[in-house]
């Protein structure tokens, strides 16, 4: 296999990662919902913890996607 | 006739022109990132600006403005209390030149030809800036107001000596690696949504391009996809801009009160 299709499949490959950070971000939002339904009076009082759990989920996500884009275009 | 090879390139719109003077022999030239800087600095001057008349009862503009300074005084006040306020001028800085820079970077001017809109929040330099100074803060008002006593930001109360050997190393290196993660997060999600936008963009060219008919449906898909995700990102620039104030203000909290 030569050096460009081997980085293209490694790219590829880190991509995975962006995917999983989804699956994250869907869990975040997703238990704030569930538990803001339940209790609609303590939800607002929580919007900094929901987006500090997004921020964290998300910037696994993106340092994949990072990563990813260092080996798409190392040389 | 068949369409020529379409070659894309997503990232030539994060390089870096001169557009006075020149980079080599000499760090100071007039990049299009400076002059998006001051276009970011100019906008913001006029909203402030507009804002600032001091009315007795606001008209919309002055409510635009304090609903702003307000919405970060409130941050800042349930996330530090009191003291809180006396960082407000920082995060506030922070937080409407990451939300101009981000939008202005999603506006449309490409439409004009020669001018095209540079995202300077795309460039890791000046988020890490950005970062490495609220970093800078919390060192200097921690040491400030507890001296040496800040080092027990890394050991939790009423632990057994055990956990400590484990929990203190960890604590030290999540903390030095805030300014690095506060930086890269800015950086890397305005970075992917300009790459998503333009390799979608280049679908649609050589969707036209192509033969048959499948050309245009894909055209077509590609230009609906577009619209939301320009949508998304004009939400993740907000984001964006909201959770690097939070963050900023949640660090100050360690500094001002530990834990």
């Amino acid at each position: 296999m030569d050096f460009a299709s081997a980085q293209v499949i490694g790219a590829g490959l880190a991509a995975i990662g962006v995917g999983a950070a989804a699956i994250g971000v869907g869990h975040v939002f997703g238990s704030f919902l569930e538990s803001a339904i339940r209790n609609p009076a303590a939800a607002d009082g929580q919007q900094g913890r929901l987006f500090i759990g997004f921020a964290a989920a998300e910037l696994l996500g993106l340092i994949a996607f990072a990563v990813a884009m260092i080996i798409l275009y190392a040389r | 006739m068949a369409a020529e090879e379409a070659t894309i390139d997503p990232m030539h719109q994060f390089q870096i022109d001169t557009l006075w003077g020149s980079l080599d022999g000499s760090p100071f030239a007039f990049t299009n990132s400076a002059l998006w800087m001051l276009v970011v600095l100019g906008t913001i001057y006029a909203f402030m600006i507009g804002g600032m008349k001091r009315q007795l009862v606001p008209g919309r503009w002055q409510a635009a403005v304090e609903g702003v300074t307000g919405f970060i005084t409130s941050m800042l006040s349930t996330n530090v209390g009191p003291e809180g306020r006396r960082y407000v001028p920082w995060v506030f800085t922070v937080f409407m030149f990451i939300l101009v820079a981000n939008l202005m970077g999603m506006m449309p001017f490409g439409v004009i030809p020669g001018v095209h809109p540079f995202t300077v929040t795309s460039q890791f330099t000046v988020t890490g800036v950005m970062a490495l100074i609220s970093f800078g803060i919390v060192l200097a008002v921690g040491f400030w107001k507890h001296g040496f006593h800040f080092f027990s930001l890394f050991v939790p109360a009423n632990t057994p000596f055990v956990l400590k050997l484990l929990i203190v190393p960890i604590e030290f290196v999540s903390f030095m690696v805030r300014p690095f993660s506060l930086a890269l997060r800015l950086f890397v999600a305005m970075i992917a949504g300009h790459i998503l936008v333009k390799v979608f963009g280049s679908f649609i060219v050589s969707g036209l391009n192509a033969e048959g008919m499948m050309g245009p449906a894909v055209s077509l898909l590609s230009f609906v996809f577009i619209v939301g995700v320009s949508a998304l990102e004009l939400l993740v620039c907000a984001i964006q801009a909201y959770v690097f104030a939070l963050l900023t203000s949640l660090y100050i909290n360690d500094a001002v009160n530990l834990h």
